[in-house]
């Protein structure tokens, strides 16, 4: 494809938000309102449609973050100090606190927007666990970008949203960000957006490390495969700070659909076994105690139970089983009464498959090619790959600025949400150390955002000049695959295999063989070591040159190219702080065979920076408050 | 080469049904093409229907199976690891959702679920709360304390 007939379109706002998912929606609603006050425009850009758009797309059967504060159910310093403890200590006590302390409010517009809430007698919300509620959730995703679509139209002209644009590069002037660059994966269309305040909300990484299956089936990562990691990459190369790069999330989950697991261990109260059938949470109850004190802390930090099925997969005690058939015979077994057991026993295998139709439905077609009833027959579990997903139980994301009345000293500059990069702002799995967001947290961080951004906005209200010279160079660089392939696919036979390039999904396997097989993959058991990280990164060196040759034949191998070059940015920044942190602190995401101990004096945060003048990185160590 | 091999068979996991599919004529794209969350569905001009073009990069979310007008759209389970013979289909109207579950061994399973309380294109994005402070420095947010239903948690 020639790129001489690329339009270059150049839109300015002054608020830009990046993404489409659930912390966009809440920042696009949340910074409308605040707009409107100040006659600002906010702009949303979106690879995908927001009706669908990001991990939500699916929808959802469970809202896992809800305090009920107003009730008295829990308190914000409950919630803090469960994910701090789910974490190994790793986490930002004023970001979680920020968020927690808003979102029962984002979780009450839902309902009054129209989301189905399931409801006991009384009225109240149904836990699935502490802080999950239950929803009837195959639209929630619907439901929430109409919110933020209506929102955006409140302020007429000045909002507006553009779909199916993907971006890819930060616009700098000096220290400060002041737009994104990206194209149209649809028409010959490339795209720059200048903004007084940019606020990235991208999602997590998913496909940076082999995926369980590889023939059609790559596709069905748990997190879904258009979340390539385009958040990182973003505040990555724009200089910011990032942190907890190494804290990554292996979920276990039904294997090979990967269905999700806590409806069945929260509400159904289901067990683990393994093929003898033993709980591993009891046999091996005595390895907790070598995890610090967060072995010991109720209940048991994700990772550590991760450990725990790993050690019985590793000794071939396979396979691993959720017990679903005696959860519901127990549930029914206390109802003396026949008729009524039935009934309940009808009533929890719809919600059972209720929990894979809102949210997992290959999970569904699963148990229905292998002639599964839950109520009969119990169900493989296995770990995943690992995923880049701060907010659910991985950490990693840029390093932000807390709120003003919440943040202790250095973690506070100015503007909640910030990065360390001037006007640059992030929420969801885009900013880091703030896991256990959820969906209701991501929008909820995305409010918070959107906010904050505003107030930037309005004691920054300057917009950059970008010069011509500087968008003709990232024209010329971004749409330098379509040139590449076009300069030489007529040399070999084949599209995709020719030595002058290298096509984006190739790109991707090696990416991931790499990843799998050097950073503690599932392939190795998820172990690693310093001589092994040294080695992956001597291949990702390789890697960052042949992505110079990366070539695409249309846009949508275009945004191939890009969504894996982010993903190797991921890939760095990883091995390098895993590499950097010299202990085992999460040993059910990785192992570090050099060091397999936790190590109070690693209690920090590590931290690091990508300098866009040297190209240098630095590794940074922070205490944490 | 299993990679150039795979991206000539049209359309699995998500498949579109031939005789079904018309290519949402008349419209600039089709509604496939419109929700798909990574851009997977195109358009095939000559013959007119619609295609996934990489089914290795299909998260099976069933977007394109709900929204498609004339129902021509339906999922063949990952054959990696799914047996064949499972059918998982839904109906989703404005207010519920009607899936029917086929099992390989031809048990049918039908389940029903509210989506929406609220008809679409409804929403009002306050929700009759009021939003306390015109300050942009004050930690309250929109709506907020009403849509709280308590005061703002200050450490």
């Amino acid at each position: 494809m020639n790129t001489e007939n690329f339009e270059t379109v150049i839109v300015e706002s002054d608020l830009l938000i990046l993404g489409g998912g659930m912390a966009s929606c809440g920042a696009a609603y949340e910074a409308s309102h605040w707009a409107k006050k100040h006659n600002l425009k906010v702009t949303v850009v979106d690879k995908a449609a927001m009706e669908r758009s990001g991990a939500v797309a699916m929808g959802l059967s469970a809202i896992n973050l809800y305090l009920g504060l107003a009730k008295g159910k829990n308190t914000v310093e409950d919630y803090v100090s469960y994910v701090k403890n789910d974490l190994m200590g790793i986490a930002r006590a004023d970001l979680v606190a920020n968020i927690a302390r808003h979102v029962d409010s984002s979780v009450h517009l839902f309902e009054k927007w129209g989301l189905p809430i399931w409801k006991d007698e009384e009225g109240n919300y149904v836990n699935e666990g502490r802080w999950q509620i239950m929803i009837h959730g195959e639209s929630y995703k619907n439901i929430v970008s109409e919110a933020a679509k209506s929102a955006l139209k409140e302020l007429g002209e000045n909002g507006k949203y553009y779909e199916r644009i993907f971006i890819t590069e930060p616009i700098m002037e000096g220290e400060r960000c002041i737009g994104a660059a990206g194209f149209s994966v649809r028409e010959n269309k490339f795209y720059i957006f200048k903004a007084k305040a940019v606020l990235d909300v991208m999602g997590g990484a998913v496909h940076v490390f082999r995926p369980g299956s590889v023939g059609e089936g790559m596709g069905r990562s748990w997190y879904p495969p258009f979340n390539s990691g385009a958040s990182a990459y973003f505040t990555m190369k724009s200089g910011a700070e990032m942190t907890c790069q190494e804290v990554r999330f292996v979920p276990i989950r039904f294997k090979d659909s990967y269905g999700p697991v806590g409806a069945w261990f929260l509400l159904f109260k289901a067990k683990a076994v393994n093929a003898k059938g033993e709980d591993y949470m009891v046999t091996r109850a005595d390895e907790l105690q070598k995890w610090g004190p967060y072995g010991q802390a109720k209940p048991t930090p994700a990772n550590l139970r991760n450990y725990l099925m790993l050690k019985e997969v590793e000794e071939g005690n396979g396979p691993i089983y959720m017990k679903t058939d005696d959860a519901i015979r127990e549930l029914a077994a206390n109802i003396p009464d026949e008729k009524e057991a039935k009934r309940k026993l009808k009533e929890l295998e719809t919600e059972a498959w209720e929990d894979f139709l809102d949210m997992t439905i290959s999970q569904a077609l699963n148990w229905a090619s292998h002639n599964i009833m839950p109520e009969e027959t119990p169900s493989e579990i296995s770990a995943c790959e690992p995923y880049f997903i701060s907010s659910h139980s991985g950490a990693s994301g840029a390093w932000v600025s807390g709120p003003a009345d919440l943040a202790p000293e250095g973690y506070h500059w100015g503007y909640g949400n910030m990065t360390t990069v001037k006007g640059l702002f992030a929420a969801g799995d885009a900013s880091g150390a703030s896991s256990h967001k959820f969906s209701s947290g991501s929008f909820t961080e995305g409010r918070i955002s959107g906010k904050s951004a505003i107030a930037f906005i309005v004691d920054n209200p300057d917009l950059p000049e970008i010069s011509a010279e500087k968008i003709e160079e990232l024209k010329a660089n971004i749409l330098r695959p379509l040139q590449t392939f076009e300069q030489h696919k007529d040399y070999a036979n084949d599209v995709d295999v020719n030595p002058n390039f290298i096509k984006p999904k190739m790109f991707m396997f090696r990416l991931q063989k790499i990843m799998d097989e050097y950073a503690g993959g599932a392939a190795v058991g998820f172990k690693t070591s310093k001589a092994l990280l040294e080695k992956g990164l001597e291949y990702l060196k390789f890697m960052k040159e042949d992505s110079e040759k990366l070539a695409a034949s249309d846009l949508n191998e275009l945004m191939r190219c890009w969504e894996n070059v982010h993903r190797m940015w991921q890939a760095e920044s990883h091995i390098r702080t895993i590499l950097f942190r010299e202990e085992t602190r999460w040993p059910g995401y990785y192992f570090r065979t050099d060091f397999p101990a936790i190590n109070e004096d690693w209690e920090v945060f590590t931290n690091c920076k990508w300098d866009p003048e040297t190209g240098d990185w630095k590794m940074i160590k922070r205490e944490v408050h | 080469m299993f990679v150039l091999h795979l991206k000539k068979i049209y359309a699995m996991p998500s498949f579109v049904i031939n005789s079904k599919c018309d290519g949402c004529k008349g419209q600039d794209k089709t509604a496939c093409q419109y929700i798909c969350p990574n851009d997977l569905m195109v358009l095939d001009k000559e013959k007119n229907k619609a295609y996934n073009r990489a089914v290795d990069m299909c998260w099976e979310c069933y977007s394109c199976v709900k929204i498609c007008p004339t129902q021509a759209i339906e999922v063949r389970g990952y054959a990696d690891f799914m047996p064949l013979g499972g059918v998982v289909q839904p109906m989703r109207s404005s207010d519920s959702i009607m899936w029917s579950v086929k099992f390989r061994n031809k048990m049918i399973k039908r389940f029903k679920f509210p989506i929406r309380t609220s008809p679409e294109g409804s929403i009002v994005p306050d929700a009759g709360f009021e939003t306390e402070t015109d300050d942009l420095k004050s930690q309250l947010l929109r709506t907020e304390p009403g849509s709280l239903g308590t005061n703002l948690y200050e450490g």
